[in-house]
């Protein structure tokens, strides 16, 4: 398992890996926005967690479909089957290899990049928080999203029309903890409903994505 | 007795290809599965392999027994040789990788990204894993596709130390290796009726 985790980083960070492509999404999309509504501070504030919310969520939809479609085109999924780990135990990893290649540099970057839309002091902290809790589930759901398309070419379209429905939940909480939290609120309900919503994706989406996987497999 | 099929069934993609399979295959021994293209030998392989469930029939001694290579050898172009292999030993949980390069003729090229390498370098690289997983029963798929005429006899000699050591080979190819230990398994005669599946077998 620690194998296939080193592994996967590994191939993140080398060239053509994609470690930079969900970053650099991200960036381009909040440097953007000012740009496209204008630099009136006031407004811009206001929208900041909404913005950088879907920005992270849209920089994570775009990796998704690597997660799992390289693997299985150069046939190294079929051996990974084969192979004395669990299925259960590969797409967990898997969706914890992209978290920690796409999701945690997220979370890093947002802070800097609210700079850059004039989020309110306060908000930096809840921002942070609602990303880090709220990436897990976008991870995890987007590798059950991978599963369910993996034996299809170019499943990208598919796979970001089944994802997307999934990832609202994540979204809502997680935009709204932010905005309480730079509009200085009690931000705990929402967090709260976020952590839930990942420690529940966490808990179950791996069992399911490890049986559609074997299904596709066949 | 190494791996036993009895009356298996299998279907791709819901048509059945083959029924009444039945043989045995000793520790020490390879079958060598023969039959035109289409008839269901890589369905077969991938069915004892576990990568799909029977129709009917039993496939005893498999499971974690078995080590299989398909079609595609599982490569990442950006890894090299050595790390490509270290990374199936340690998946494997074996730690000895430098006989697999030196049977594999492998060693000049250890640091090279996989990527880089021909057809028959990977191919070669790819069979090398087998070595590494330290499994008994080898279930091959067209090995020798893209190998020149020194790597199928640097593929056949590994093959014949596996079978000393009391390992086991089951392999699909059209290539005569050489193997005395080897018997032929024509599949022809196991030709499923053309018919439809029953069932939707995803939810077999």
């Amino acid at each position: 398992m620690i194998a296939l985790l080193t592994r996967d980083l590994r191939l993140a960070v080398r060239a053509g890996g994609g470690f930079g492509l969900g970053l650099a999404f991200f960036l381009i999309v909040t440097v953007l926005v000012p740009f496209g509504v204008g630099p009136e501070t006031g407004l811009l504030a206001r929208i900041a967690p909404g913005v950088l919310w879907i920005g992270a969520l849209l920089a994570c939809l775009l990796s998704l479909d690597r997660i799992l479609a390289l693997d299985w085109e150069d046939g190294s999924l079929d051996l990974l089957a084969t192979a004395p780990l669990p299925m259960e135990g590969i797409v967990s990893v898997k969706a914890l290899a992209h978290w920690l290649t796409t999701g945690l540099p997220l979370v890093l970057a947002a802070p800097l990049l609210g700079v850059l839309l004039s989020l309110p002091q306060e908000g930096y902290l809840w921002l942070l928080v609602s990303l880090a809790l709220g990436t897990p589930a976008l991870s995890v759901i987007g590798t059950f999203g991978a599963a369910l398309t993996v034996g299809l070419k170019r499943g990208g379209l598919l796979l970001s029309l089944l994802v997307l429905p999934l990832y609202v939940p994540t979204l809502i909480f997680g935009a709204e903890a932010a905005r309480r939290g730079a509009e200085g609120l009690a931000v705990q309900t929402p967090l709260l409903m976020l952590a839930g919503i990942s420690a529940g994706a966490i808990a179950l989406l791996p069992f399911a994505s490890a049986a559609v996987l074997r299904i596709n497999l066949r | 007795m190494m791996l036993s099929v009895r009356d298996l069934a299998v279907s791709r993609g819901g048509v059945p290809v083959l029924e009444g399979v039945s043989f045995d295959l000793a520790a020490g021994r390879a079958l060598v599965l023969r039959g035109p293209n289409g008839s269901g030998k890589t369905t077969l392989l991938r069915t004892v392999a576990g990568l799909q469930p029977a129709h009917e029939g039993r496939i005893e001694g498999a499971g974690e027994r078995i080590a299989y290579a398909g079609h595609s050898d599982g490569l990442k172009a950006m890894l090299s040789v050595t790390e490509n292999l270290r990374f199936w030993a340690q998946v494997f949980g074996t730690k000895e990788i430098s006989d697999a390069l030196r049977d594999f003729d492998l060693e000049a090229l250890s640091d090279r990204p996989a990527g880089t390498l021909s057809a028959g370098q990977k191919r070669r690289l790819g069979l090398a894993r087998l070595m590494v997983t330290g499994r008994p029963v080898w279930v091959l798929d067209e090995p020798t596709v893209s190998l020149d005429a020194a790597s199928v006899a640097l593929f056949a000699a590994a093959v014949r130390r596996h079978l000393e050591t009391g390992g086991s080979a089951l392999m699909a190819t059209h290539i005569e290796l050489g193997l005395e230990e080897a018997e032929i398994f024509d599949v022809t005669p196991f030709k499923a009726a053309p018919r439809a599946a029953k069932q939707d077998e995803a939810f077999l």
